[in-house]
């Protein structure tokens, strides 16, 4: 597929803050289910930073805006081509090894309940077997309903609930994987879901399990599915504030409200 | 007296003392402390107290209550190496100190060691002090961590074992500088009658360190700053002291701030471009926009200049990982492995409760082990078996079955005496030496270190927090 990407995330103080800074995960991963076409990132008065390649192949890009200000735009605009690999990360870059992704977060603990989810989805087939039983059971454990949790809550407390949002269905299944020893970890990116694209949640997360002699592999609870040419993958994390798109903090006493839009399209249709 | 009965104990290395002689470093201390009545020696502690006081050197001990600024003790009897036991410690303390960086450099590189099978993946890649942020990085000269303390022990002549590794920002070094100062200050006459390395190279050795390891970004002569989480921190003292004498500013996280492709340090003539930030904060507390979100004393933004190559962070971040308790045990390991030597400085034998062999014996041996938690630090959460009670040890072995890998053992070490001050005159007491090792381009030791001192009788725990004194610490010339 050929798709485009505009993401517009607004912030507004309801007074001047002094400074803005942040710093952001907002490129196309290279692998070879995408290959990037165009890409342009623009923050309203915005100074760019420096930028790198982090050990999970990510490329991280700081921005700092000078103050006064009560409005910042951070816009995304772009044009991804996708390939369907059936969820695989194949060719992708990066130095860390998947022991890291087997440590413990708040958000990603697994409780009494997560850990007997995880075991009773074991499958003697193996673990690409198992991490598709995980990903089927928490989907099944979580229904999707938005505004049933929040930013904070975490993946026990989402299974106990039984309801949620994809970032809750990535962190149950990132801790039933952890929980029976196998390296997970949280992605962000945007999913193409409707033609018109007013997708649900069109910012999208999902996980990552890894399978020895596949590597990582991609499984999105939510819908059920494992990643395809309908997503485009931006970086990874622990959990989900690790792995966020924009990390930002404004110097100041003004109180922050955020208004997030994101269209992705088909450009092939 | 017990002066000359430090004989007496014979299971501990006496460094004054053996078999009723004075070894020959101490020869002209004996003389010394001989011709000292007590009523001078009384006059001098309290004119020393005095002098610490006047400086303001404090230490406050956490956990304890009490005066949050009371004096750490000092201890006016030196503590004396011979030229030559100081050349082979040295050696020893350079030796792990590059090894321990060419480890760091490793685990967030590709991993060799992990990959050859020489330590266990777990330990590396799943420990709290692992920083996969600083994964990848090249940091200047490949130096981690800037300034590494080790702790070692001496048990006789020629023995002497460390106890831990300190890679992140160990403290204390300003008690070895503020020391030798007092003692020069009151014994003016010991200094001319031993020849005495000198130790006062340190801020000028520390000043070069940090700015041989300016950032690539950095093109003229480098700006370096102390960074401090404030006042209320109890090494504030040794922060403001060290700026001071390095000639540099010393700020907290408010005082700097990042813009585009730097750190800069708000003056008085406007915003000043900050090369290499020498940080006395802890890792998670350096920058909430890449570790802890509610942070207030770092500086947001600093993590993504530092990995872009605009600034340098002395010791990076994630250094932490190579001073692990866990960790240690592989030490004399990384020594053969990355330089293919075999190690100089002996680690202590050390059991670790989450291997189950290990655990079985820990537990039946708990009365003679010293435990330790691997995190812990301080002195804190420590199990010394032969001076606890019967409870004591319960307690332990309730906390170890509980959580076994969070726990090592030790056996309990014949931690070496020197003669110390006391109320009833002179006597046997146990140190400890934490030497502070500078790796930039080069790699520099002073010849000295702060010696820490046990000063309840017969106890074996030396650190400031637990009731500790200090030392000055010779090294005579050869």
């Amino acid at each position: 597929m050929l798709l485009s990407v505009d993401h517009v995330t607004r912030y507004r103080y309801d007074q001047p803050v002094r400074a803005v800074m942040q710093s952001h995960r907002l490129t196309p991963s290279v692998f070879a289910g995408q290959k990037t076409r165009n890409w342009t990132v623009t923050v309203t008065d915005g100074i760019p930073g420096g930028t790198f390649r982090d050990g999970a192949g990510d490329v991280v890009q700081s921005w700092t805006v000078k103050g006064p200000v009560t409005e910042i735009e951070v816009r995304v605009t772009g044009t991804v081509e996708t390939f369907d690999l059936a969820g695989l990360l194949r060719g992708h870059r990066e130095l860390l090894p998947p022991e890291v992704y087997l440590v413990d977060t708040p958000p990603t603990r697994a409780d009494a309940a997560l850990t007997a989810l995880a075991h009773a989805a074991r499958n003697p087939e193996g673990a690409l077997s198992t991490a598709h039983g995980l990903a089927a059971a928490v989907a099944d454990a979580i229904a999707y309903r938005p505004g049933a949790t929040h930013a904070h809550t975490t993946a026990a407390e989402a299974l106990a609930l039984g309801e949620g949002v994809c970032q809750d269905h990535a962190h149950a299944l990132i801790a039933c994987a952890r929980a029976i020893g196998l390296p997970a970890r949280y992605v962000s990116g945007y999913l193409f879901a409707t033609a018109d694209g007013s997708a649900h949640e069109a910012a999208h997360a999902w996980a990552e399990i890894h399978v020895a002699g596949l590597g990582w592999v991609g499984f999105d609870p939510a819908n059920r599915c494992c990643p395809d040419a309908r997503y485009i993958r931006l970086g990874s994390g622990l959990n989900a504030q690790d792995a966020a798109p924009i990390r930002g903090i404004a110097r100041g006493l003004g109180q922050e409200s955020l208004d997030v839009t994101v269209a992705v399209q088909d450009l092939q249709q | 007296m017990v002066a000359a009965g430090g004989v007496t104990v014979t299971q501990y290395f006496n460094e004054m003392y053996q078999n009723g002689k004075v070894r020959a470093p101490y020869a002209q201390l004996e003389d010394w402390m001989n011709a000292m009545p007590a009523q001078l020696r009384t006059l001098k502690q309290a004119e020393a107290e005095d002098l610490f006081r006047r400086i303001g050197i404090t230490f406050a001990v956490y956990g304890e209550g009490g005066d949050p600024d009371r004096l750490i003790p000092f201890d006016m009897f030196p503590r004396v190496f011979t030229g030559a036991e100081w050349g082979r410690l040295e050696k020893g303390i350079k030796q792990r100190a590059r090894a321990l960086n060419a480890f760091l450099v490793d685990v967030y590189g590709r991993g060799e060691i992990v990959r050859a099978g020489r330590i266990p993946a777990r330990l590396v890649y799943q420990n709290e002090a692992y920083e996969k942020a600083v994964a990848g990085i090249k940091p200047p000269k490949g130096v981690y961590s800037h300034i590494v303390g080790i702790d070692i022990v001496r048990t006789g002549p020629d023995e002497f074992f460390v106890l831990e590794d300190n890679c992140r920002t160990p403290s204390g070094v300003s008690y070895m500088l503020e020391n030798r100062e007092i003692m020069m200050r009151m014994f003016p006459d010991l200094f001319r009658g031993n020849r005495i390395e000198p130790v006062d190279r340190y801020p000028d050795l520390l000043r070069r360190t940090l700015a041989s390891v300016a950032p690539p970004k950095c093109s003229k002569d480098p700006t370096i700053v102390l960074l401090t989480p404030g006042p209320f921190n109890s090494a504030y003292y040794e922060h403001s002291f060290l700026a001071d004498l390095m000639g540099i500013e010393l700020v907290e996280g408010q005082d700097l701030f990042v813009e585009g492709e730097f750190v800069w340090m708000r003056t008085t003539e406007g915003p000043k471009r900050v090369d290499v930030i020498y940080r006395r904060i802890d890792d998670a507390y350096i920058d909430p926009l890449c570790f802890r979100p509610d942070s207030t004393l770092g500086v947001p933004g600093v993590m993504d200049v530092y990995r872009s190559g605009g600034v340098s962070l002395c010791s990076a971040p994630g250094a932490g990982v190579a001073d692990d308790k866990a960790v240690y045990t592989f030490v004399p390991e990384m020594v053969r492995f990355y330089l293919g030597e075999e190690p100089i400085l002996k680690n202590v034998p050390t059991w670790q409760c989450g291997r189950q062999d290990d655990l079985g014996y820990v537990l039946d041996n708990l009365a003679d082990l010293v435990v330790k938690e691997v995190h812990g630090s301080g002195g804190y959460g420590m199990l010394v078996g032969p001076k606890a009670t019967k409870e004591q040890v319960e307690t332990f072995r309730a906390k170890i079955t509980a959580d076994p890998g969070n726990y090592i053992a030790q056996p309990t070490l014949a931690l070496s005496t020197t003669p110390t001050f006391v109320a009833e005159g002179v006597a046997p007491r146990h140190v400890d030496l934490r030497p502070y090792c500078l790796v930039g381009e080069r790699i520099e030791l002073v010849p000295g270190a702060l010696t820490r001192v046990a000063l309840t009788e017969g106890s074996l725990v030396v650190n400031s927090s637990q009731g500790g004194g200090v030392k000055d610490t010779w090294v005579l010339a050869e």
